[in-house]
C-alpha cells in the first residue's frame, strides 16, 4: 500500500475534487429530475410525452455513451466547454432520468384517497401535488432516491476515468503511467475512497429508511 | 385521460389544459427549432457526415456497419458470458447468505456490502489487473466479464436474498415438515418462488450489464466493443456526433428489446398466478390460527 501512503495528499486532492463533481451532479440531477417527474404527471399531454420520453431514451443509454456524445458529438455544435463541465453535465442528465423515475414511483404509491380527498375540497392540480401529495411522497421517496444518488456517486468514477483532470482516476492514472507505481495498490486506493462516500451513505440511507418505515 | 391527481376535466379545466398545451407545445417545439438551426448553421445535416451511416450506396457504409457489427458481437458477447456468470453466482451468494448461520455468512455479507459500494470502473481495473497478476497474458474480454461479474453477481445476490426474504414462512416450514433438507427447501421450494417474483428485478439488472459493458472503451484501449467501434468510425470519418448517434441509438434498441422481454414475462406470471395464490393464503391463515 506504499504507493498510496506515500502519495496521500495528492489522492485527498483528488478525492475532494471528486466530490465536487458529486455535489454538483446531485444538485443539477435532483433539480431536472423532480422536473421531469412533475412533467411526467401532469395533466398537459405534451409535457407527459417529454418525460416519458426523456426517460425512456436516457434510461436506455450506456452513461459512458452519453458521456461520449457530450465530449466529442456536443463540441461539433461549436458550443464549446470544458471536459469538467461536460462530465458534470453528462452526469447530470443521466441521472436525471433515475431520479425523475423514483420520484414518480414515489408520487404513485401516496394512497389514491390522499389525491382524491385533495380534489374532494376543491384543490386543483398544482395544489393537490404541491401541499398533500409531494409532501407524503418525500417520504417514500427516500430509499429509491438515495439508492439513485449513491449510484450516482458510483458513476462518478466513469466521469473520472473518461479524463476530468485532477480527481481520483487521473491521480491513479498519472500514478501508475508517469510515476510508474505498480497499479494494483493505487487502484486498491481509487476504490477505498470511494468506499468512504458509498459506505457511509449506505448506511445513513438504511437508517433514515427504517426510521421513515414506522412512520408510514 | 383521468388520474388520481386531477379529476376528469371540466370546460375550464379543459381550456386551461388547452392554454398550457399550447404553451408546452409552443416552448418544446422552440427547443427543438433552436437545436435544429444548430445542427444546421454547423453542417452537422450534412449528407457527407450521415452518408456513410445511413446510405447502402457509398463505398464506407459496408465498412462502417462491418465495424459496427464486429463490435456489436463482441459487446452481445460479453454482456452473455457476463450476465449469466452474474446469474450464477448471485443465486448461489444470494441463497448462500439467506441459509447460512449468524457467524458464518459474516465473511459473505462483508464481501457483499464491500463490492456493493464499489464503482463498476474500479471493480474492472481492479479485476484486470489481479487477472493479469495471476496470468500476465490474460485479455481485456476476459478482464471486463470479470469485473462485470464481480459487481453484478453481488447486486444479483441481494435481489435474490430480498426475493427469498419477502417468501412467507409458511413455505420454508411446510418443506421442512415433509422432510427436506434445508438445501434441498432451498432449491426447490424458496428459490423457484424467489426467482419468480424477482424476474423484473433481475432482468432490469440485465440491462444495466448490457450499459456496463460500454465502461470496456474507457477502462481498456484494445477491446473492441460496440462503443470502442463507434470511436474508430466517428475518428476515421470526422462526424462524431453523428456516429455517435447512431451507436446510441442501437445500445437503446437492445436495452428496449431486453425491457420488453421483462414486461412481457412479468405480465405471463402475473397471469398464471391467480391460480397458485388463494390456495396458499387459505394455508397460511389456517397455520397462524392454530
Amino acid at each position: 500500500m506504499d504507493p498510496v501512503l506515500e502519495n496521500l495528499d495528492l489522492f485527498w486532492g483528488g478525492f475532494v475534487r471528486s466530490l465536487g463533481i458529486v455535489l454538483w451532479a446531485f444538485a443539477g440531477s435532483m433539480v431536472l429530475g423532480t422536473a421531469l417527474a412533475v412533467c411526467r404527471v401532469s395533466p398537459v399531454p405534451v409535457l407527459r410525452a417529454v418525460g416519458t420520453g426523456y426517460v425512456a431514451v436516457v434510461r436506455n443509454t450506456p452513461l459512458t455513451v452519453v458521456l461520449f456524445l457530450f465530449a466529442f458529438g456536443i463540441p461539433a455544435l461549436q458550443v464549446n466547454a470544458s471536459f469538467y463541465v461536460f462530465g458534470v453535465a453528462g452526469l447530470v442528465v443521466y441521472t436525471a432520468a433515475f431520479v425523475c423515475e423514483a420520484i414518480r414511483s414515489g408520487i404513485n404509491a401516496v394512497a389514491p384517497g390522499q389525491a382524491e380527498a385533495a380534489r374532494a375540497i376543491g384543490l386543483t392540480f398544482g395544489q393537490t401535488l404541491t401541499q398533500v401529495v409531494l409532501p407524503q411522497a418525500v417520504r417514500t421517496v427516500v430509499p429509491p432516491l438515495g439508492n439513485v444518488q449513491i449510484a450516482m456517486v458510483k458513476n462518478s468514477a466513469v466521469v473520472g476515468a473518461f479524463g476530468v483532470g485532477g480527481e481520483l482516476f487521473s491521480v491513479a492514472t498519472r500514478l501508475t503511467s508517469a510515476q510508474g507505481e505498480p497499479r494494483l495498490p493505487v487502484y486498491l486506493g481509487v476504490a477505498a475512497f470511494f468506499l468512504l462516500i458509498t459506505l457511509p451513505a449506505g448506511a445513513l440511507l438504511a437508517r433514515t429508511e427504517q426510521r421513515l418505515a414506522v412512520a408510514r | 385521460m383521468s388520474s388520481v391527481l386531477f379529476d376528469e376535466p371540466g370546460p375550464r379545466a379543459r381550456r386551461r389544459t388547452r392554454i398550457a398545451t399550447g404553451v408546452a407545445a409552443v416552448v418544446v417545439l422552440g427547443l427543438v427549432a433552436l437545436a435544429v438551426q444548430r445542427f444546421a448553421s454547423t453542417g452537422q445535416f450534412d449528407a457527407e457526415l450521415w452518408a456513410p451511416l445511413l446510405d447502402p450506396r457509398t463505398e464506407e457504409f459496408a465498412q462502417v456497419w462491418a465495424i459496427l457489427g464486429a463490435g456489436l458481437g463482441t459487446t452481445l458477447r460479453a454482456f452473455a458470458l457476463a450476465a449469466s456468470a452474474s446469474l450464477v453466482l448471485g443465486i448461489v451468494v444470494g441463497a448462500a447468505r439467506v441459509s447460512l448461520g449468524r457467524t458464518a455468512r459474516l465473511p459473505l455479507v462483508g464481501v457483499v456490502e464491500l463490492f456493493r459500494g464499489l464503482p463498476v470502473v474500479v471493480t474492472i481495473f481492479l479485476a484486470a489487473e489481479v487477472l493479469r497478476l495471476l496470468d500476465s497474458g490474460t485479455s481485456s474480454y476476459w478482464a471486463l466479464v470479470a469485473g462485470l461479474t464481480a459487481y453484478n453477481s453481488v447486486i444479483i445476490a441481494e435481489v435474490v436474498r430480498a426475493g427469498v426474504l419477502s417468501l412467507p414462512k409458511g413455505q420454508a416450514e411446510a418443506g421442512l415438515a415433509i422432510g427436506l433438507t434445508p438445501a434441498q427447501v432451498m432449491r426447490s421450494v424458496q428459490l423457484p418462488q424467489a426467482l419468480r417474483t424477482m424476474l423484473p428485478a433481475l432482468i432490469s439488472q440485465l440491462v444495466v450489464i448490457l450499459k456496463d459493458t460500454a465502461l470496456a472503451t474507457v477502462v481498456f484501449n484494445d477491446l473492441q466493443d460496440l462503443l470502442y467501434a463507434g470511436d474508430r468510425i466517428r475518428i476515421s470519418l470526422d462526424n462524431s456526433l453523428q456516429t455517435l448517434l447512431v451507436v446510441a441509438l442501437v445500445y437503446i434498441a437492445l436495452c428496449v428489446v431486453l425491457d420488453r422481454a421483462a414486461v412481457w414475462t412479468e405480465r405471463r406470471l402475473s397471469r398464471s398466478r391467480p391460480t397458485a395464490a388463494p390456495a396458499v393464503a387459505p394455508a397460511e391463515e389456517a397455520v397462524t390460527r392454530v
